[in-house]
C-alpha cells in the first residue's frame, strides 16, 4: 500500500512593523450596522489587524466603545480620517497614541469630498514625522512611484496603494500601478481601498502584494461575518498561488516571414 | 528575475521555433518601446596606453604596438573627419592608464568634443564617484564600463594584474557612475570569455540592481564576441550566431525599456538582420586605432579588435532606411550651443541627410 | 467657568482639574483621550492640570473606520 505524501507547506509568515502575522487580511470598522456585526467579522475572518478613528466623544449620548468589541490581541491601526493636511495627521496620530492601544497608524489625509482620493504630498510629510516620532506608519496613497521611494527614505513600514476609489467596490482599477510597486517597493504593499469582492483580494495576492485590507464592502455585505470569511480565504488562496509560481502566460503565435531564417540559409 | 536555470534552458534549447519565438517578442517589445529608431555613433580612440594587462585585448601593456595619445590638435583632426560624416554622438575611448589619460585629459577632451558632437560618452577607466561627477560636469553625457566578465575565478586569470585586476573596483563603478548624476550608463560582458549562463545571469542581476536603485539613469547593454587578436583566441566557450541572436532577444524581453548596443565587430550580414530582433544603437564608419581616421595609413594602425562591418556612415543610412528603420544621429541639442562655425551644420545642408 | 468642550460652551462651577471635567460630561472615562488648547495630556497628568477660563477641551476615544 503506497503511503499518500504529506505536502509540507510552510507558514507564510506576514512581517510588518517589527511584529509576525499570520493572516495577510486587514478588516476595517467603519460603516458596520452594528458593534456585534464587526466583532463577528474579526472572529470569522482571523483578521489581526484592524483600523480604528478617531472622533470627539459624544457628549450628549453615551454609547459603548468599539474598544469594547475588539479582541485583546488584535494590532490597531488608527486611521488618521478626518485630517486635510500633514499637520492635522500628525496631530490625531499623537492622540492616538495616547489611549494606549499602541502607536501604529494608517496615514489617510484626504481633503477631497468628491473622490475621496488621499493627497499623495501630505501623506509624504506626515510620515517623515511620525516615523521619525516612533511611530509605525503605514500611508494610503494613490499608487505613485516617486511618492512610494519617497515613503520608503522616510522610514514607512509599509505602502498602502489603492486598488480603486474608496467605497466603490470597484476591484483593481491601479493593477498595473500596483504591479510597478510589485516589482519596485522592496517594503511591505497592502493594497486598500475599492475591494469590493474576494476575488479582487485573490487577484492582489497572486500579483504579489503583502496583505490586503477590505472595509466597505465587509461592512455592508447583507452577512458581514461571512463575507468577511470568504475575503480572509481568497487572501490565503492568492497567496498560496502566488507563492506556487503562477505559469507565464503563451506567447502568441503568428505565422508572418521568419525572422530568423536567415541563419539557417546556404 | 530570470532564473540561472531558465537562462541555461533557453540556451541549450536548439529548436528553430523556440529561437522564432523568442525573436518575434523581442521584436514586437523593440518596435513597442523604441518605434523602429536605431542611433548611430562611432567610436574615436584617444589613446592606447594601458596599464593593465588584459589578456585578450590588443592594447594590453604587454603587446608590443605603438603607444600613441593624441594631443588636442590631434584630437580636432580625428573629430572633425568623424562628425563630417554625419555623427553626432562619439564614444571616447582610452586604454586604461590613470597616468597617460588621467581626468584632466579626458576633460579636455570632453570639452574638444563637445564642439563637433552632441552627445559624449567615455569608454575609459573606472574611477571614483567624483571624478565622474568631474567628467559629467565637463559635459559628458554617458559612460560605458564592461566587467567582461562576472566570474570571479575566470576574472583573476585574465586579468593579470594592473588596476583592471581589482575585480570589485570595477564591479562597483557601474553604481558610482549612477551616483555621480552621469545621464547614461552602458555595462555588458564580452561573450565567449566567461561562462555564458552564468555571465548572463550575472549580468542582469548587475542591471537590476542598477535600474532599480537608480532609476534615473538611461541603461544600455552591450554583448560584445571575442574575436581573434593576432591569431589567439581566448573564448572559452563558442557563442556562435544563434546564441547571440538568443542573447540578444531574452536581454530585450528582460529589460524592454533598456537600449542595447551593437558595434562593427559584427559583420554586415548578422548587423543587418539582428537589427530586427531588439538592437537599438549601432556604430558606424568605425575605425578601432588611435589616430585610425585620419592621422595613420591603415598598415600604421593598431586597432583595438577588428572590424567586420567596413561600411561607411552613408552606407549604413541608406541600408537602415531600405529597412524601414529611422535612423537617429542625435537624441537632443544644446541650448546654449556654445559650439563656433561647426562644420557638421554646413555638411548637414549640404548632404540633406533627411 | 466657560470652557469650550468639543466645540460646545459649557458652562462649570470652578475650579476644576481636567479629571473631574472630564468624569462629569464622561461617565466611562477610561477609553477618552484629552487634549487641551491643542496639547495632549496624558492621563497621569488629568489631576494635575487645571482647568481655566476659555479653554478649549478636545475629548476622543476610537471609532469605527476604515
Amino acid at each position: 500500500m503506497t503511503q499518500t505524501t504529506q505536502i509540507d507547506t510552510q507558514e507564510d509568515i506576514f512581517e510588518l512593523g517589527g511584529k509576525r502575522f499570520t493572516n495577510r487580511f486587514l478588516l476595517g470598522t467603519g460603516k458596520f450596522k452594528s458593534k456585534q456585526d464587526m466583532a463577528d467579522s474579526i472572529k470569522a475572518s482571523g483578521a489581526q489587524i484592524v483600523t480604528v478613528a478617531l472622533r470627539r466623544i459624544d457628549l450628549e449620548r453615551h454609547e459603548e466603545n468599539i474598544i469594547e468589541y475588539i479582541p485583546e490581541d488584535i494590532t490597531f491601526l488608527t486611521n488618521t480620517s478626518g485630517a486635510r493636511d500633514a499637520k492635522e495627521a500628525v496631530r490625531l496620530a499623537r492622540l492616538a497614541r495616547e489611549a494606549g492601544h499602541g502607536s501604529w497608524v494608517k496615514i489617510e489625509v484626504i481633503n477631497d469630498s468628491k473622490y475621496l482620493l488621499p493627497d499623495n504630498a501630505e501623506t509624504v510629510k506626515a510620515t517623515e514625522i511620525l516615523a521619525a516620532d516612533g511611530f509605525t506608519v503605514l500611508p494610503y496613497i494613490s499608487p505613485d512611484l516617486y511618492i512610494a521611494r519617497e515613503l520608503v527614505k522616510a522610514g514607512a513600514a509599509a505602502v498602502m496603494p489603492l486598488g480603486s476609489l474608496i467605497g466603490s467596490n470597484q476591484g483593481l482599477k491601479a493593477k498595473e500601478f500596483i504591479r510597478v510597486f510589485v516589482d519596485e517597493i522592496d517594503i511591505p504593499i497592502v493594497v486598500d481601498a475599492g475591494i469590493g469582492a474576494p476575488s479582487h483580494a485573490a487577484e492582489a495576492m497572486e500579483m504579489g502584494v503583502d496583505a490586503v485590507l477590505a472595509n466597505t464592502a465587509v461592512a455592508t455585505a447583507k452577512n458581514p461575518a461571512q463575507l468577511a470569511r470568504a475575503f480572509a480565504l481568497a487572501v490565503k488562496a492568492g497567496r498560496e498561488g502566488y507563492l506556487s509560481g503562477l505559469p507565464a502566460k503563451k506567447d502568441i503565435a503568428s505565422a508572418s516571414s521568419p525572422l530568423t531564417g536567415f541563419l539557417y540559409e546556404e | 528575475m530570470i532564473s540561472f536555470s531558465e537562462i541555461q534552458s533557453i540556451l541549450t534549447d536548439d529548436s528553430r521555433e523556440r529561437l522564432e519565438s523568442l525573436a518575434r517578442q523581442s521584436k514586437q517589445l523593440t518596435e513597442q518601446y523604441f518605434g523602429r529608431t536605431i542611433s548611430l555613433y562611432a567610436p574615436i580612440y584617444l589613446s592606447n596606453y594601458c596599464s593593465s594587462h588584459c589578456t585578450y585585448c590588443g592594447f594590453h601593456i604587454k603587446n608590443k604596438i605603438n603607444r600613441v595619445r593624441l594631443k588636442p590638435e590631434q584630437m580636432h583632426t580625428e573629430m572633425k573627419h568623424v562628425a563630417a560624416t554625419g555623427i553626432e554622438n562619439i564614444l571616447l575611448l582610452t586604454g586604461e592608464s590613470y597616468k597617460a589619460t588621467p581626468t584632466s585629459y579626458l576633460i579636455e577632451a570632453a570639452d574638444i568634443a563637445k564642439q563637433y558632437f552632441t552627445a559624449v560618452s567615455m569608454e575609459v577607466h573606472p574611477m571614483e564617484t567624483d571624478e565622474y561627477k568631474e567628467l559629467f560636469t565637463n559635459g559628458v553625457d554617458g559612460i560605458t564600463i564592461y566587467q567582461e566578465t562576472y566570474d570571479r575565478t575566470r576574472y583573476k586569470e585574465v586579468h593579470l594584474y594592473g588596476k583592471k585586476a581589482n575585480y570589485d573596483f570595477r564591479y562597483d563603478a557601474a553604481e558610482r557612475v549612477c551616483k555621480s548624476g552621469m545621464r547614461q550608463l552602458s555595462i555588458g560582458i564580452l561573450l565567449g570569455l566567461g561562462p555564458l549562463a552564468e555571465d548572463l545571469h550575472s549580468l542582469y542581476q548587475h542591471l537590476r540592481f542598477l535600474e532599480k536603485n537608480y532609476p534615473g539613469v538611461e541603461y544600455s547593454v552591450s554583448f560584445p564576441r571575442l574575436r581573434k587578436i593576432k591569431g589567439r583566441d581566448f573564448a572559452i566557450c563558442d557563442v556562435d550566431d544563434k546564441q547571440f541572436i538568443k542573447i540578444i532577444c531574452l536581454t530585450r524581453i528582460l529589460f524592454p525599456r533598456e537600449g542595447i548596443n551593437l558595434s562593427t565587430r559584427e559583420d554586415a550580414k548578422l548587423r543587418d538582420n539582428i537589427l530586427e530582433l531588439g538592437i537599438t544603437k549601432i556604430s558606424a564608419g568605425s575605425n578601432t586605432s588611435v589616430g585610425g581616421y585620419e592621422m595613420f595609413p591603415p598598415e600604421d594602425q593598431d586597432p583595438q579588435f577588428d572590424i567586420s562591418d567596413k561600411r561607411p556612415v552613408d552606407e549604413i543610412v541608406q541600408m537602415l532606411k531600405k529597412r524601414r528603420f529611422d535612423p537617429v544621429f542625435t537624441d537632443w541639442r544644446p541650448i546654449n550651443n556654445n559650439r563656433g562655425q561647426s562644420p557638421i551644420f554646413s555638411h548637414l545642408s549640404q548632404k540633406g541627410l533627411e | 467657568m466657560r470652557v469650550i468642550i468639543n466645540g460646545q460652551d459649557k458652562e462649570f462651577n470652578g475650579p476644576k482639574n481636567l479629571r473631574a471635567l472630564i468624569e462629569e460630561v464622561c461617565p466611562d472615562s477610561s477609553k477618552v483621550i484629552a487634549e487641551v488648547n491643542g496639547g495632549i495630556v496624558k492621563r497621569d497628568a488629568w489631576d494635575a492640570h487645571s482647568i481655566r477660563e476659555d479653554d478649549r477641551v478636545e475629548l476622543v476615544s476610537f471609532v469605527g473606520g476604515g
